[in-house]
């Protein structure tokens, strides 16, 4: 005779702890990701933060098209690009550490809460190893700082600001754009030798992190060049008529007058300075002059004939003629029917970067890909050589000093290469005053 | 002297934009009753009128030119207009210089047309609920409209000069007796002023002179007796819809060369012109025009070096701390009616 002891109570006992034994294995997989969004299947996930509207729409659609290249060249299809003339020979065409990569996109609106929702989703839904994308430094700023705390590489785009890594610096993060010093640097003496020491300058600037410190710094180069503020004054980045801002400009004695303007605020701004007769009126015995400190071919475009003569200063131009530069603009020319513009090839290189990281460091966790990315001396990516410096997570690298094209050749030829500014002549230390106040932390795995 | 002369002219230029949107929601207003919040989607499909003009001129047949070299070291594709290929280069050119107000005779017709399907395919449906129902309905109809301009032209702004001849500065400070280089102003913004006063007066006109703008006025006062005389009045107010859009688009049009157009412009001006037309009065003409140019005007003197070192900041405020201060003291605005929009 068999006898059975079920029980409500013992059939309670034995079911929780058949339970608790099934779940085991799942308790101790999750607690073994090492880092947030540890990739599990056959693919890993980028998230493109871009702005597809707002004031830098331009360069957001161009970082977009950027982005999807390098992820077509990782995957091994296309040209692929710059991978042959990267000094770097891991990347081989096959994806990352045997999984394809796969990427979202998301709109920042050039707002900082916007970008921050779009990278929290990315992060959280969509399970992004690393987030890259920018035109707005108070965008880069905000999202670099979300992706520290959640444990997510930031490979920055285009974002200018001294801030980026300078006081607002994180271990996760890095930015392969040059910066507002850098500009400043290159700038000075060449707009000396091209105006005169004797001037005075009116800036108009753009009221948030990047036009803060992009005027402090032309402030700062341009007076050691003996040339005086008469004084600066900070327009809101949603502004589109500055003609309040630059109704007083002539008759205040200024005979230079110095745009920290970006995107479309920099089209607007420079259209409208034209229209007030500032290109070809005589102020002090000298012609007026106007310099954008910031230049790229996308705002070049959007200023039309205005850009002719201007000033500035830029990251990279696709009219150089490095071998990087050269495979870069063919592989993106024949992909798209235009060359690319600088926003495009630092969000290319800094996907690259990134997965080369990934491959070198053989492991997706964070960590390693920031101790792979901290002092890494590179070539071949249209900039010559460049080191990610380990103290700050700058690239440095030589700065382009540019002129509007007075004559184009064709709707391409927008911008000469006016000098090329060796990386010696804008380096700085990491304790500058311009980036002081910061401090890169411990790197976050998150999980 | 001459930077208060200059913030004048400013004013009344941003004034003009401001003013011509205003008269148009307040058209619509005092004759529908519909508090309109697509009217600023009127003004950016008008600056697209000039857009889809210049594009329409530029239509161009391409040739290699083997002599050249594109970027990519093809041979370079050189295009040229039609409008040149036809009428030659001169004449081509000069055409194609005059996008712009060659594109007034684009925009009348459709926005006429757009203001006529908007009022009787969707708005009219809304004539007796709430104004809230109104606003959000027009709201919503603004951003489709604002989507689909982006869809099509994309989301970068789009330059549209202005005519070279009229795309330069003047020095009114030389032409007024004060000393050189003191008052110079951009040319095509004085043009954008004296056609916003041709066209506030050519409203005013129409509805003062005219036999149709008098029904217009009477139906205004008192739509039910104006229809019991036998006069379809509902058909008249929605030719005036059709007006209302065309002003904004008018604006639109002449407005491209100081802002290159964007799918987003519309909102830019959307919330000021509403506070024109508060601070103005609902539904009166002569309020939203006037309360267009002091706003215009204020907003101007805020944005100089002297006042913003005094009060920081209010360059950005002072449209809405004149438009509260207005709603306190005088609810019905400047000059608006006794009782509308009073409680």
């Amino acid at each position: 005779m068999i006898k059975r002891d079920f029980t409500r109570r013992g059939l309670l006992k034995t079911g929780s702890v058949a339970a608790a034994g099934l779940a085991l294995p799942t308790i101790f997989t999750s607690r073994a990701s090492a880092f947030t969004n540890e990739p599990k299947g056959s693919t890993v996930t980028f998230g493109f933060n871009v702005p597809q509207s707002g004031p830098y729409a331009d360069e957001g659609a161009d970082e977009l098209k950027a982005f999807q290249l390098a992820v077509k060249h990782i995957n091994g299809e296309g040209d692929g690009g710059m991978l042959s003339t990267f000094s770097s020979k891991v990347l081989d065409g096959t994806g990352l550490l045997g999984k394809k990569v796969a990427f979202v996109t998301g709109d920042t609106q050039t707002k900082t809460d916007a970008a921050r929702a779009s990278a929290k989703s990315m992060i959280e839904k969509d399970n992004v190893l690393m987030i890259s994308g920018g035109s707005s430094s108070g965008v880069a700023v905000a999202v670099q700082s979300l992706c520290q705390e959640a444990g997510i590489i930031f490979m920055a785009g285009l974002t200018h600001s001294n801030d980026t890594t300078g006081k607002d610096k994180k271990r996760n993060g890095f930015r392969h754009f040059f910066d507002a010093y850098m500009s400043g640097a290159a700038l000075g003496p060449v707009l000396a030798s091209m105006y005169g020491k004797d001037r005075k300058f009116y800036m108009l600037t753009a009221d948030y992190t990047w036009g803060w410190t992009q005027a402090a710094s032309m402030k700062s180069f341009m007076e050691k060049e003996g040339w005086q503020m008469v004084t600066d004054v900070r327009t809101p980045l949603a502004a589109t008529d500055f003609s309040s801002y630059l109704a007083p400009v002539i008759s205040s004695g200024a005979d230079v007058l110095i745009l920290n303007h970006y995107g479309g605020n920099m089209v607007n701004s420079l259209t409208q300075a034209v229209q007030f007769g500032m290109k070809d009126k005589q102020v002090n015995g000298k012609t007026f002059e106007i310099v954008v400190p910031l230049i790229s071919e996308l705002m070049a475009k959007g200023a039309g004939k205005n850009i002719a003569g201007i000033p500035g200063s830029s990251n990279w131009n696709w009219k150089l003629q490095d071998a990087g530069t050269k495979a870069f603009v063919q592989s993106y020319g024949k992909e798209y029917g235009v060359p690319p513009s600088q926003a495009a090839q630092t969000c290319y290189v800094q996907t690259l970067l990134y997965a080369d990281a990934v491959t070198r460091a053989k492991s997706f966790n964070p960590c390693s890909v920031v101790e792979a990315l901290e002092g890494y001396k590179f070539d071949g990516l249209g900039n010559g050589p460049t080191l990610y410096r380990a103290a700050d997570h700058q690239c440095f690298k030589d700065v382009l000093v540019v002129t509007g094209n007075e004559k184009p050749e064709n709707e391409y030829d927008l911008l000469n290469v006016a000098q090329i500014t060796p990386v010696e002549k804008v380096m700085y230390e990491p304790d500058n005053e311009f980036f002081k106040g910061g401090d890169l932390g411990q790197c976050n795995p998150g999980a | 002297m001459d930077a208060i002369i200059l913030q004048m002219l400013n004013g009344l230029d941003k004034g003009s934009a401001y003013a011509l949107i205003a008269l148009g929601l307040t058209l619509i207003f005092g004759t529908l009753g519909v508090v309109n919040f697509a009217h600023g989607a009127m003004f950016m499909i008008g600056a697209f009128c000039a857009v889809t003009m210049q594009r329409l001129l530029h239509l161009s047949f391409t040739v290699l030119d083997p002599t050249k070299k594109d970027f990519l070291g093809n041979p370079m594709k050189v295009s040229t207009p039609y409008i040149e290929h036809w009428f030659g280069k001169a004449t081509g050119a000069a055409i194609l210089d005059w996008s712009v107000p060659i594109s007034i005779l684009l925009a009348v017709p459709v926005m006429v047309i757009l203001g006529v399907v908007m009022e009787r395919g969707l708005i009219k449906h809304f004539y007796k609920r709430a104004h809230a129902d109104q606003i959000l309905v027009t709201f919503g109809l603004a951003i489709v409209l604002q989507e689909i301009v982006k869809q099509v032209f994309g989301a970068n702004p789009i330059p549209t000069p202005a005519p070279h001849a009229l795309a330069g500065a003047l020095d009114l400070g030389a032409m007024l007796g004060f000393a050189a280089n003191t008052i110079v102003y951009p040319a095509w913004r004085l043009i954008y002023f004296l056609f916003s006063l041709v066209i506030i007066g050519g409203v005013f006109a129409f509805l003062q002179f005219t036999t149709f703008g008098m029904v217009v006025r009477a139906g205004m006062a008192d739509r039910e007796t104006v229809g019991l005389l036998g006069i379809n009045i509902d058909r008249r107010f929605t030719i005036m819809f059709g007006l209302a859009a065309a002003v904004a688009g008018l604006a639109g049009v002449m407005y491209t060369p100081i802002n290159s157009p964007n799918y987003h412009m519309g909102m830019d001006f959307l919330v000021l012109s509403f506070v024109v037309v508060v601070v103005g009065g609902m539904g009166s003409l002569p309020g939203a025009v006037a309360a267009g140019f002091l706003l215009g005007i204020l907003e101007s003197f805020g944005s100089m070096n002297a006042v913003k070192d005094l009060i920081p900041g209010i360059d950005q405020i002072i449209i809405y701390v004149i438009a509260i201060v207005v709603l306190l003291t005088r609810p019905r605005g400047l000059m608006g009616r006794r009782g509308v929009m009073e409680d």
